[in-house]
């Protein structure tokens, strides 16, 4: 412990070189955002298509003041995380148990790989029938498409589970529940995670179609809402909260993954 | 890092022998895929006693002792070990691998506590002392060298004070100057503690230093069970030590047995 805290103070956080460092990721987008603010002040491009960065963000002082978009923030960051809960959830269940127990693979890996090649969002006129568009359509569109990659990579995870650490947990004594524990879970981690961080992705592009074409609150419906009016500003404004929301999903994985696996050394070099 | 031990001297016969366990390996046959490893096998191994197995790669010698072990079920034939007092009867086996076999999550007490109780961290913590790695107690596995992970891979197998150590070449992969310090570290564990120890190694050299009895495999068969009659500790370059070697690599290496008797 002593020697991990010297080490982190003893690093020097703050040299320029570092700094240039952070702040190169930065200079493209900046730098798109200065050329799109001149072609719009010009009139290069004009607002019908795409609103000047200032109405953006007018739009978007506006939209906040009022407390609209945090409604529909709320509510579909909501939605996004109860699909990824239900569906990320029963993908580890299914995922543990089919690659744990022979004869749930028999019983149902074939089955899950056939609709695994199912597109979700091809499910959408059938969910629309089925659940309307309702909160339970766009929950289960998200859970369905949540769930392949959690299943997938836990099963290959458990899988992978290295044979020998899992013989020398035997010759150990550990059978059972504490196997699972002490090995046959942390090895299979690391892949459960991959599946975790495609998954957060994969939720926001689901939901997004989903609250496009059905739903009467969240960021879709506020952004389809704003075409009909041809308010272009609220448009993008819809569209870059998803980028934002689909960053920050991201960096929950990346956290994640950097504290569940923080005795791999590959992912602490990647800080 | 030294590693000392306060019982240098050979400790007193009938104490050294408390410990360990007999194993008897009678008529074992083990075949992989119509493939045999071992046919009729049939060896004793005394409590206490030091035995190296060596061999040609895939002689089965591994397979022996996984077998001991229960990770390889024999076709044919018995293995059974010596009653210990406590613990219903069964003795404690414990097993060193090739590669260490550290949990890569689990820092190295954890490691060393695996399947053990909380309360026995004391404990833990006092075998990791012995083996010299008191100090890294709390990193990473990742963090430590090869021969430091093998030190640790003997602590979690000293812990549990087995009355059978099965090595499997756990010194294999360690550079020359690192194993030399190992060997002496597991003869020393041994002469204190008195378990009974079965090492597989393919480096003759090590097998006579460290074993009571040299044990050769060949075509599944004990092809020769030499008693190594030299005092501990013992020195390498001792005319002794290099006879014996050159006499059981000799027979390894299929060259003509010299005339028995020779040292």
């Amino acid at each position: 412990m002593n020697q991990r805290q010297t080490n982190r103070a003893s690093k020097p956080r703050l040299r320029p070189g570092i700094l240039g460092k952070q702040a190169l990721p930065w200079v493209v987008p900046i730098l798109l955002l200065i050329v799109w603010q001149w072609a719009s002040s010009a009139g290069i491009l004009p607002s019908r298509f795409l609103p000047s960065p200032r109405a953006v963000v007018s739009s978007f002082i506006e939209l906040s003041a009022s407390g609209e978009l945090w409604m529909h923030v709320r509510v579909s960051t909501l939605r996004a995380l109860s699909g990824f809960v239900v569906g990320g959830g029963i993908g580890l269940l299914l995922g543990l148990l089919t690659a744990s127990m022979h004869w749930a693979e028999v019983l149902l890996d074939t089955t899950i790989q056939m609709v695994r090649n199912i597109p979700p969002l091809a499910l959408i006129p059938l969910v629309i029938l089925w659940f309307g568009i309702d909160e339970s359509a766009k929950l289960f569109l998200v859970a369905l498409g949540v769930f392949f990659p959690v299943y997938i990579n836990t099963f290959h995870g458990i899988r992978s589970v290295d044979r020998g650490l899992l013989e020398m947990g035997r010759t150990y004594g550990l059978s059972g529940w504490l196997l699972y524990r002490e090995i046959i879970l942390p090895g299979a981690l690391p892949s459960i995670l991959v599946g975790v961080r495609f998954s957060l992705g994969l939720m926001w592009v689901i939901l997004i179609v989903a609250e496009t074409i059905s739903a009467r609150s969240g960021i879709g419906y506020m952004t389809m809402n704003a075409r009909e009016f041809m308010q272009t500003d609220v448009m993008v404004v819809g569209i870059l909260l998803y980028a934002i929301l689909g960053k920050l999903a991201d960096l929950l994985a990346k956290g994640l993954e950097r504290y569940c696996l923080r005795w791999n050394p590959a992912y602490q070099a990647a800080q | 890092m030294p590693v000392t031990f306060s019982s240098r001297e050979i400790a007193p016969e009938e104490e050294r022998c408390s410990r360990g366990i007999s194993v008897a390996i009678r008529n074992v046959s083990i075949a992989f895929a119509g493939r045999t490893v071992l046919e009729n096998f049939d060896v004793e191994i005394s409590a206490g006693e030091f035995v190296a197995i060596v061999g040609r790669s895939g002689c089965g010698k591994s397979t022996l002792l996984r077998s001991v072990v229960g990770l390889e079920k024999p076709q044919s034939g018995s293995i059974s070990l010596g009653k210990v007092a406590g613990q219903n009867g069964r003795p404690d086996v414990r097993v060193m691998f090739q590669d260490s076999r550290l949990l890569p999550w689990r820092r190295v007490l954890p490691n060393v506590m695996l399947g053990l109780e909380p309360a026995l961290i004391p404990q833990a913590r006092k075998v990791l002392a012995q083996v010299g790695l008191a100090e890294r107690a709390h990193d990473w596995p990742a963090t430590l060298s090869g021969g430091q992970r093998q030190r640790v891979a003997l602590a979690r197998a000293l812990v549990h004070d087995p009355n059978l150590l099965l090595l499997d070449e756990p010194l294999g992969s360690l550079d020359a100057l690192t194993r030399i310090e190992m060997q002496q570290l597991i003869e020393d564990v041994w002469r204190s503690r008195g378990f009974t120890a079965m090492l597989v190694t393919h480096d003759v050299a090590e097998a006579v230093s460290l074993a009571d009895r040299v044990i050769l495999i060949e075509g599944g068969r004990v092809a020769l069970d030499e008693v190594v009659n030299i005092p501990r500790p013992r020195t390498r370059g001792s005319a002794r030590f290099a006879a014996l070697e050159e006499r059981i690599l000799g027979r390894v290496l299929q060259r003509r047995l010299p005339v028995e008797g020779q040292w």
